[in-house]
């Protein structure tokens, strides 16, 4: 299972960056987009796929059982996910606007500000 | 505990809440934010006393035990950076006065500039590698709509510059974050310098190390990665591009030194070197892409690469000296920076362009502008008794004393550059008589608050110059809880190293 989900986080940072190298300023939203997935994808793993129960204390004890899922790498990746999301809707607006400004979304028409 | 370890997080928040809640109230709406930048220092001062005589002090939030809540931690470097945001806060609410219009004021300017103090503020005080990233994030949103409020076309593209790369480095960070918790299991940094120290099988830790470095690397705008500064720090108001360029790329510094000298301590001589590289090549490209440059804002912004360099430079040396160093360059930097922005603004106002090849005469009209812009321009070449020439003597000192020779040549070359791209501003905005327009327009006067804030800041300057040793003994001794992080890993777990 991990060697597929890393082939699959390999596969989404690619075809993110890849994105991101496009001139247009869509395709470099989405690749934003794809990144922080494969980024949620690698906490996900990387903080250790088991087959496991949830981490919930049973009824009279005081820790979980031996053998339960870390719940802190799903948290972390909630988070994330929740500014991503801001993320995400500040960037659209900033697309609508630029589009609405330079009349253009070509990023290599974008230069203005590096002469 | 320590009750008033987070007020400058809740301070800024409560104030931007205020704010919007009187969006329609324009002028109370500079007073109120003027009013929570001073609150903010005086609470500032407190901490700062607060440590200076009982040590680190930490927060558990929520009463959780420190490995497994979120910790608030503020020792000395924190405390210190915390007082420059306020006295940065103070300046740039002055300035705004009269420089930003209605138009973005009524779209939430004010509050906007308080939730980039909260999200500063964050990033300084917080003990939890995940919550730099939420501070992280809080902070770039909210100098994403500065960076854009208004809409003109440059802003625009120089907006999508930069939400674009501070996003991907973001990403990276989140990354090496999440392989740093499968390695290590835990997200506190006291935790992870703990463990670092006490468990030697870290592989993967160089990688995770490079990670962070590139994500705050693209933050502090260093080497290989600083195009996207110069290519958006001109294009939003004097105000806005002012607070960028002193406070913004200083807190990715402030998370490289956090990180460099608190949990990636096991490959010290690999990343040492690594980072006086980026030091220096920082150094040198920053100023000599200054010398082409003609336009007064990127003329600066390629200016703070180059002093981004002395500040890393601190770092990769690593003695005690040497982050003294760097921590005063930080805030001498943060000072001369934003005073040097702000009186390109004062510019702007009185002859409508940034162009220095359309500007002249200013020593002849404006003399005490002219007094002005000595001050920091001279503290950035490093001339004493100011500031900026204590910062550097400390760091060339730490490099002798290392015998990092090549370092302090460049770090000496690239103050001289300095100087001559100061002297050129000098030549071209003071000394030489104003290309004639055609049309004889009266001189304007700039307003005063355009000029309080200058002045407060160069008088800063100075008297950092001047009252160097009771500065400098303060720097010294929170580089000392740098160096040995066992006071800082004690204050959060309370656990001997």
């Amino acid at each position: 299972m991990d060697i597929i989900l890393a082939f699959l986080i390999g596969l989404l940072y690619a075809a993110g960056i890849y994105s991101m190298l496009r001139r247009s300023f869509i395709k470099l939203v989405i690749g934003l987009l794809l990144l922080s997935q494969a980024t949620n994808l690698l906490i996900f793993t990387a903080g250790g796929l088991t087959r496991a129960v949830a981490p919930l204390v049973p009824d009279g004890e005081k820790i979980p059982p031996a053998l339960s899922a870390d719940p802190l790498p799903q948290a972390l990746i909630l988070t994330a996910i929740v500014i991503s999301f801001g993320v995400l809707a500040f960037m659209l607006v900033l697309l609508h606007r630029s589009h609405q400004t330079i009349g253009s979304d070509d990023l290599d028409k974008m230069k203005g500000t590096d002469e | 505990m320590n009750a008033l370890i987070p007020f400058p997080i809740l301070l800024p928040l409560f104030t931007a809440i205020i704010l919007m809640l009187s969006l329609r109230w324009q002028t109370l709406q500079k007073y109120i934010s003027l009013a929570g930048s001073i609150a903010l220092l005086i609470i500032s001062i407190l901490i700062f006393a607060q440590i200076e005589s009982k040590g680190i002090q930490a927060v558990q939030i929520g009463n959780w035990p420190a490995p497994f809540g979120i910790t608030i931690v503020a020792d000395l470097f924190s405390a210190i950076m915390i007082i420059v945001t306020a006295i940065m806060g103070i300046a740039i609410n002055i300035y705004s006065f009269s420089s930003i219009d209605i138009n973005r004021q009524r779209f939430g300017y004010y509050p906007l500039l308080n939730g980039l103090l909260m999200g500063v503020c964050g990033a300084f005080l917080t003990g939890d590698v995940f919550n730099l990233y939420v501070w992280f994030e809080v902070m770039l949103m909210s100098s994403f709509v500065l960076m854009v409020l208004g809409g003109e076309k440059a802003q625009m593209e120089g907006g999508i510059k930069y939400v674009t790369i501070n996003l991907f480095s973001s990403a990276i960070y989140l990354s090496g974050l999440g392989i740093l918790y499968g390695q290590i299991g835990t997200l506190n940094m006291a935790d992870l310098a703990f463990k670092i120290r006490t468990l030697p099988d870290t592989n993967v830790l160089n990688i995770v190390a490079m990670l962070f470095m590139v994500a705050f690397g693209i933050k502090a705008a260093v080497f290989p990665m600083f195009f996207w500064l110069p290519a958006s720090y001109h294009t939003p108001p004097a105000a806005v591009s002012a607070i960028f360029a002193g406070l913004l790329t200083k807190v990715g510094v402030y998370a490289m030194i956090r990180s460099f000298s608190l949990f990636f301590v096991v490959d010290v001589d690999f990343t040492r070197i690594l980072i006086l590289w980026i030091a220096g090549l920082s150094m040198l490209s920053g100023v000599l892409a200054a010398a082409t440059q003609y336009e007064f804002r990127r003329l600066l912004s390629f200016h703070i690469i180059s002093q981004i360099g002395y500040m890393i430079m601190g770092l990769g040396l690593s003695s005690k000296l040497a982050i003294a160093g760097s921590i005063f360059h930080i805030i001498h930097n943060i000072f001369a920076k934003t005073n040097l922005f702000l009186i390109a603004g004062v510019v702007h106002r009185l002859k409508g362009t940034y162009d220095l090849k359309k500007l002249g005469g200013f020593y002849k009209n404006y003399p005490i502008l002219a007094l002005l812009f000595v001050i920091p321009a001279f503290s950035l070449a490093g001339i004493p008794p100011l500031s900026g020439f204590w910062a550097k003597f400390i760091l060339i000192k730490a490099g002798l004393e290392l015998q990092q020779y090549v370092i302090v040549i460049v770090a000496l070359i690239v103050s001289i550059l300095t100087l001559y791209s100061m002297t050129k501003i000098w030549a071209e905005l003071f000394l030489k008589a104003e290309p004639s327009t055609g049309d004889n327009k009266p001189l304007l006067k700039p307003e005063l608050s355009l000029l309080v804030p200058v002045v407060l800041l160069a008088g800063l300057t100075v008297i950092i110059g001047i009252w160097t040793e009771p500065f400098f003994n303060i720097l010294m001794r929170a580089a000392e809880q740098l160096i040995n992080p066992a006071e800082y890993i004690h204050a959060v777990l309370g656990v001997q190293l």
